[in-house]
């Protein structure tokens, strides 16, 4: 515990904050555009359109024909592996349009939950074997940043002590290893909204969860600056019969990503920080992308207008944030595109636009930045229920 | 670990919340003015004055009845026991002295370090026993927060990994019981300065025991927005050869607390830890002009940083308090600038001022 043996060196660690800030620049999102195979199915299938590779290419095509204006929304696009190897009609690599517009690509590289033997249904995730070895292969490939999900559930006796623990050591040994290989970790500890517990155990249940994440971090000595958070909202469980205000979500989140979540990870663009030993200034890194709730809709909950509006609530709640909060742009924006293109290619450059406005009309969800909090305001600092 | 059992109302958060940020609000830090009564002698010792309970209650006391107007500077002080209970010459007992001024009241919890068998010559910290009694006493008695000091030491084979967990463990249950009974508690994990080391190895352990503390602070249902924080500043060893300027100070020391501490914790108070007066402001002022966003107040915690141009002044002869109070104010003053970055080093300073205040292995 005494001697540092350092994991990265300042220019491994420039590069990995430089791309962070890259990604969640001021207005910037990610877009998650990484679903599986038999998650495409689902989408597809809902337009009545075949779950075919050439589909799928399509699909995504349509997304990412966006021209430059989508620069100034998305900071990141995530892909799944196939779509990384795919290309457009003109045989321009995915990859490479993506790039061209001056956005970052990530990729997801978690293969997908696996049970934890004794307990209630809960599960660890996969995809550690080999993980530096791909990370390398990504890099060269063009990705910058990576995607690993965990999952945690709540109910009477979920999630236990091992399942909290045991996914914070796998998203800890995961980013170290992104890191290794130039790779910007965005880790993600989702609990799901499924159940009926109220806004308050969500709460407990989001704080115990990111310490134990980043206390995990600092155990495998992960550069915080160099990483990103995708944290979910503190929200009730979806058949939660106590109704709650945009506000009290947005208290609830703030208040226990503040109890958490360490200022380093996040960055504001305001100032710029001196690195030890130099004078070379490394901007404050990373953010915090909140899911958005349009990937719980599958399971029936918080429709978009209501993310939305929570989002929104977030950005203007009066508790101080030390880092930028930006959103990740998933089933919301690609609903329109997807029900505007309905698998016609008569349809693609309409879809198109139908996605560039969808993402402008999100956009105005940002928060202007300034934070006066208005009418809410003194009502909610005071109460220090949270 | 799926159920909450809240350990405080919504009441009692509140009053935590605001005494912590009453101690801390905009320039005002802590004076620790805790010495036991053997570290007391030590202090006394260096200015030839015998170490008598009524010459710690008469320095106490030139400090204690300092102008009003030094509430713009200190926010808090921290008693030890024996001084709780003391009065200044017309008979007021210290908390009212203190309380009048609108400064809080803070009372030392620790019982000192018992040694952790099979360690390099490591401790942990007692006084858990009785310690919520106790703690409902001193409430009664006029304290508003408590303070508790852990130590950790830098060798090649310190601190181990026991010693940080055992240390952080007891930080956490000393937190927990000072909430229950209306004290805020200071949080004190300090690393001694003993040693050779450089900057970034202090810089790596101090993470490592920060993060370790707020992990056990979260396991032990602590409210941090109730809480104060007490670290050493990230320096080298004071043995080390290479010298660092007081930026390189500040910036390893933000960055290892941006890494830390969330922001949730309203306030961070420094201990000077040996460094000498004028060092203990110039390093803090440092950390404050840093324009790299900050969410907690970045303050002072001093005892001997605050105290020892009072203590030269003062020498033990009472025609000299009035001089020995002007120093202590001219400390404050400076310290509640340098927490606003304001601090304009005059380049004229005073030996007592830049005498290093370093004892070895510094136990109270």
């Amino acid at each position: 515990m005494t001697h540092q043996y350092p994991a990265l060196t300042a220019e491994q660690k420039k590069e990995l904050s430089d791309i962070a800030l890259r990604i969640v620049a001021p207005g910037k999102g990610i877009l998650a555009a990484d679903e599986s195979v038999g998650h495409m199915a689902k989408r597809l299938n809902q337009i009545g359109v075949e779950n075919t590779e050439e589909n799928r290419r399509l699909y995504r095509q349509i997304l990412f024909s966006a021209d430059s204006r989508v620069k100034k929304c998305i900071g990141g696009v995530i892909f799944f592996h196939e779509t990384m190897y795919q290309k457009a009609d003109d045989g321009t690599p995915f990859v490479q349009m993506i790039k061209d517009k001056g956005i970052v690509v990530g990729i997801k590289v978690d293969k997908g939950v696996v049970p934890l033997a004794g307990t209630d249904g809960e599960t660890t995730t996969q995809g550690l074997d080999g993980l530096s070895e791909r990370c390398a292969q990504y890099k060269k490939d063009g990705a910058d940043f990576a995607k690993w999900r965990c999952v945690l559930k709540i109910s009477e006796n979920t999630p236990s002590a091992l399942a909290i623990m045991e996914n914070a050591n796998v998203l800890a040994r995961y980013a170290s290893i992104c890191q290794q290989n130039g790779i910007v970790p965005i880790v993600e500890p989702e609990i799901l909204p499924d159940g009926d517990h109220d806004l308050k155990r969500c709460q407990y249940v989001t704080e115990k969860v990111l310490a134990a994440v980043y206390k995990a971090l600092s155990d495998h000595h992960v550069y915080l600056e160099g990483t990103l958070l995708k944290p979910n909202m503190v929200t009730p469980g979806h058949s939660c019969p106590t109704k709650y205000s945009p506000e009290e979500i947005a208290m609830a989140t703030v208040t226990a990503l503040r109890r958490t979540v360490p200022p380093a990870v996040p960055g504001t663009g305001a100032g710029t920080w001196w690195g030890p030993g130099g004078r070379c200034p490394v901007d404050p890194p990373g953010a915090i992308t909140p899911l958005s709730a349009g990937v719980t809709f599958l399971s029936g909950g918080q429709s978009e207008e209501e993310a939305s509006i929570n989002l929104n609530a977030i950005n203007t709640c009066p508790l101080m944030r030390p880092w930028a909060l930006t959103f990740s742009y998933g089933r919301a924006l690609q609903a329109s595109a997807l029900s505007a293109w309905r698998g016609q290619q008569d349809n693609a450059t309409a879809a198109t636009e139908e996605f560039v406005n969808g993402l402008a009309a999100l956009g105005k969800y940002e928060g202007s930045g300034d934070d006066s909090g208005a009418a809410g305001q003194s009502l909610y600092v005071a109460n220090h229920a949270y | 670990m799926t159920h909450q059992f809240p350990a405080l109302s919504p009441e009692q958060k509140k009053a935590l919340s605001d005494i912590a940020q009453r101690i801390v609000a905009s320039g005002k830090g802590i004076l620790a003015a805790d010495e036991s009564v053997g570290t007391m002698g030590n202090r006394l010792q260096r200015i030839n004055v015998e170490n008598t309970e009524e010459n710690r209650r008469a320095f106490r006391e030139i400090l204690f009845s300092s102008d009003a107007s030094i509430n713009q500077n200190i926010g808090g002080v921290i008693l030890f026991h024996e001084t709780l209970y003391q009065k200044d010459s017309n008979g007021k007992p210290f908390p009212a002295l203190i309380k009048e001024k609108g400064i809080v009241v803070g009372i030392k919890l620790d019982k000192g370090t018992a040694p952790l068998a099979g360690t390099n010559g490591e401790t942990t910290i007692q006084g858990l026993d009785g310690l919520s009694e106790r703690c409902a006493q001193y409430k009664k008695d006029g304290a508003d927060f408590g303070k508790w000091r852990a130590v950790l030491k830098i060798t090649s084979t310190t601190p181990s990994q026991l010693a940080i967990q055992e240390n952080a463990n007891t930080l956490a249950r000393y937190a927990s019981i000072c909430q229950q009974n209306g004290l805020v508690p200071i949080v004190e994990p300090e690393i001694l300065p003993d040693g050779d080391h450089d900057l970034q190895r202090c810089q790596y352990v101090t993470e490592k025991v920060l993060a370790a503390v707020y992990k056990a602070l979260n396991d032990h249902h602590v409210y941090l927005e109730g809480t104060l924080l007490k670290p050493n500043m990230v320096t080298a060893g004071h043995s080390c050869p290479k010298k660092y300027t007081a930026q390189d100070v500040a910036i390893a020391t933000v960055t290892t607390l941006l890494r830390t501490v969330p922001a949730a914790v309203p306030g961070i108070c420094f201990l000077s830890g040996g460094q000498s007066e004028e060092e203990a402001s110039v390093n803090l002022n440092a950390m404050n002009q840093l324009s790299v966003p900050k969410p907690w107040k970045l303050t002072f915690s001093y005892g001997r940083a605050l105290q020892a141009s009072a203590l030269a002044a003062w020498v033990g002869k009472n025609e000299n308090r009035k001089a020995a109070q002007e120093a202590f104010r001219k400390r404050a003053q400076i310290n509640s600038l340098a927490c606003r970055g304001q601090y304009v080093v005059s380049g004229k300073t005073d030996t007592a001022a830049t005498q290093s205040l370093f004892t070895a292995s510094y136990t109270y």
